[in-house]
């Protein structure tokens, strides 16, 4: 399957990039994800415990099943307003 | 109507949008940006967002406000990318028939701004150097 991952603030300097692609076996989950985002951007690694995942747009967890072609956004700690 | 914009928030044609005939209380909430945190001087602040989700989330604080709240009317505005101090980075303004629930709703969607929508901020000070702002981690 194929991701389109984006990166935002912290996690978007971290990795170096707004966005890349990401392509894993079928059947994978959303650790999966970020374990081979971590691998591919070690400066993620130390802001992985912090990061909120969505998933089109909706919050997942680390056990999610992912979906082929959906866009998966890494959310560090929010600080609006 | 929740807004996401990269311009200046004119606060006053916010509220003036929301005054009716049938409430007696328009309550308007500026956030404005600060020139100083932990002693440093900030010369700017800079916001970016999830925009779709970010958008969503806002829509959702409208509604439940709305829904959780005496008030007639609200509507949640936020500025992205750089905002000089003193300017507003963010405005809430909320239509009721009396003062109280207005009061009470414009608090509790701040609060939940801070928690639940996908904007961040960095600050930059004088002398040099930038931080993103600590923050709270989303909850799925």
């Amino acid at each position: 399957m194929q991701l389109n991952v984006l990166f935002f603030a912290q996690a978007r300097e971290r990795a170096g990039a707004a966005s890349a692609t990401l392509t894993l076996p079928d059947g994978s989950c959303v650790r999966d994800a970020l374990d081979a985002l971590a691998l591919e951007y070690e400066g993620l690694a130390p802001l992985r415990s912090h990061l909120a995942v969505a998933q089109n747009g909706v919050l997942v967890r680390a056990g999610d099943a992912l979906r082929d072609g959906a866009e998966l956004a890494l959310l560090p700690p929010v600080s609006g307003g | 109507m929740a807004t996401l914009t990269h311009d200046m928030l004119d606060a006053a044609a916010l509220t003036a949008a929301l005054q009716r005939r049938d409430c007696g209380t328009v309550l308007a909430f500026l956030g404005t940006t600060r020139d100083h945190h932990d002693g440093r001087r900030v010369t700017q602040l800079a916001y970016e967002a999830y925009e779709p989700m970010a958008l969503r989330e806002l829509e959702a604080l409208e509604r439940e406000a709305r829904e959780q709240f005496e008030i007639e009317a609200c509507t949640v505005s936020h500025r992205l990318g750089v905002v000089p101090p003193a300017e507003p980075s963010v405005v809430v303004v909320v239509a009721s028939h009396h003062r109280g629930p207005a009061f009470d709703a414009c608090r509790w969607i701040m609060d939940e701004l801070k928690k639940r929508v996908p904007i961040w901020k960095k600050e930059s000070y004088a002398g040099g150097g930038e931080e993103w702002v600590s923050g709270t981690k989303l909850e799925s």
